[in-house]
């Protein structure tokens, strides 16, 4: 990793907000760089400043009661919003590393409103991985159209062989690989490509006790599509048009048989 | 700092016997889902809006919104669901007032830097470092100091940032780390001698 990529990830560092890798990817550029240490260490500093000595200005009691007296409105049906028919993200990626997640978590704990079926936090994992695939400038680990360098670079990481195939002619050029978390539990990403779009392709061993749906799930704009095949689940995360991603799930089934 | 006050209002709701037990359910809920978020609330547009007084309104006005549209929200993060209207309520105030500056500035002027020896406010505060840490958030364009707020003080995550200010959180994570690096350049040089230019005359 860079000076440059760790400049880019020293708030997110800080903040316990990297999934594992990358920040163990971080600390180990940080033991061997003063000047990136030196800017982790002032970002630091920055931020226990704020919190010990910006003001948290409190409601004052008077609102307390002006906003709990306010009658009752009529509830018209129809005024919905959808957006937030979201549930409880799952965060332990964010939670785990993080040297603020006991304070996180309380509150957490404290509001905690609904409980999110593992389905859905699986759905919010894998979309928050493609986001952070993208975000970061991280894509994969081995960078290669070469299903032949991909497929090998996955031997001993993982409890599984990916079926790897390049899809170029088809389309959907292979872009390369790379290692990520699902429920917590490694799993390989292949990373595609179709026009503009990136596809992250997450592969784990199956495992009948985790639910998937067979129909497309849209979250934060992004499609999911999951399958399961020859002891492998598969999930395609992109913001490419569902029906390319049907097609795109066609030629990856039709690849492995 | 002033200990937080979370927890409970007193008073509950103040629906009338004529209401029907419904409503009353449905309003119990919503004080229980939305009021432990009233400090979360105030903080936020108070940092937003600038003054207290008129925090108290945006607030007020925000839940009374939150209250109508609570049949739209399913259960999903409350703080995230009630700074959201917070937010949209306090850039409204500020649209209203002339105040609001909604577009990002550009990469070398994310803030203005305080003002010299001229600005009788800023000269008072020499040596205050509270007040000059809360001045120098204040300097922050709004869309900068909601993310720094929310994360800092409101100790959110930025994911639940995201949700609030309805952004994808690759852009929390951008705009927390330009705040912070504008903030931290800022807080480390000395309150400038010579009056620093204003935003307007860098062209952004
Ligand atoms: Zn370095």
């Amino acid at each position: 990793m860079e000076c440059r990529e760790v400049a880019g990830l020293a708030d997110a560092f800080i903040d316990g907000e990297l999934e594992a890798p990358r920040r163990a990817a971080v600390a180990a550029h940080l033991l061997g760089c003063m000047d990136c240490r030196r800017l982790v260490e002032e970002t630091r500093e920055m931020v226990e400043a704020i919190r010990d000595q910006a003001p948290y200005y409190t409601a004052p009691a008077g609102l307390a009661a002006r906003v709990a007296e306010a009658p009752a409105l009529a509830l018209p049906p129809d005024i919905r919003d959808s957006r937030w028919n979201v549930r409880r993200r799952a965060r332990q990626w964010s939670l785990a590393a993080s040297f603020l997640a006991v304070a996180v978590f309380s509150s957490l704990a404290t509001y905690r409103l609904a409980v999110p079926t593992s389905g859905e936090i699986l759905v919010d994992e894998l979309v928050s991985g493609h986001v952070r695939s993208l975000m970061v400038d991280h894509l994969t680990d081995v960078a290669s159209s070469d299903q032949h360098t991909v497929k090998p670079w996955f031997n001993g990481k993982l409890d599984l062989a990916p079926p790897v195939k390049d899809l170029t002619t088809r389309g959907f050029p292979l872009v390369g690989g790379r290692l990520d978390y699902v429920g917590g539990r490694p799993a390989a990403v292949l990373v595609y490509r179709h026009r503009q779009h990136v596809i992250n392709l997450f592969i784990v061993p199956d495992n009948p006790q985790r639910p998937t749906t067979a129909a497309p799930v849209v979250r934060h704009g992004f499609n999911v599509l999951a399958w399961r095949d020859a002891g492998l689940q598969f999930w395609a995360v992109s913001d490419l048009a569902v029906e390319d991603l049907g097609k795109f799930r066609e030629l990856v089934r039709e690849a492995e048989s | 700092m002033e200990p937080r006050q979370k927890g409970a209002l007193p008073g509950g709701s103040a629906v009338t016997d004529d209401d029907d037990r419904d409503r009353r359910a449905e309003r119990r809920r919503f004080d229980d889902v939305a009021l432990p978020h009233l400090d979360a609330a105030f903080n936020l547009a108070r940092w937003l809006v600038g003054t207290h007084a008129d925090a108290q309104d945006v607030v007020q006005d925000a839940f009374l919104r939150a209250l109508r549209h609570f049949d739209g929200y399913r259960g999903g993060d409350a703080r995230s669901w009630v700074l959201s209207i917070v937010r949209r309520c306090s850039y409204t105030w500020l649209a209203r007032n002339g105040a609001a500056e909604t577009l990002p500035l550009a990469d070398d002027a994310v803030m203005a830097e305080p003002g010299g020896p001229e600005d009788p406010e800023l000269a008072a505060l020499r040596g205050a470092d509270r007040r000059r840490l809360a001045t120098l958030i204040e300097r922050l364009p709004p869309a900068f100091r909601e993310v720094l707020v929310l994360r800092d003080l409101e100790e959110m995550s930025y994911r639940e940032i995201a949700l609030a200010c309805d952004i994808p959180v690759g852009t929390v994570m951008s705009r927390l780390a330009r705040a912070r690096t504008a903030l931290r350049r800022a807080w480390e040089k000395p309150i400038a001698k010579e009056p620093a230019p204003r935003e307007k005359d860098r062209g952004v």
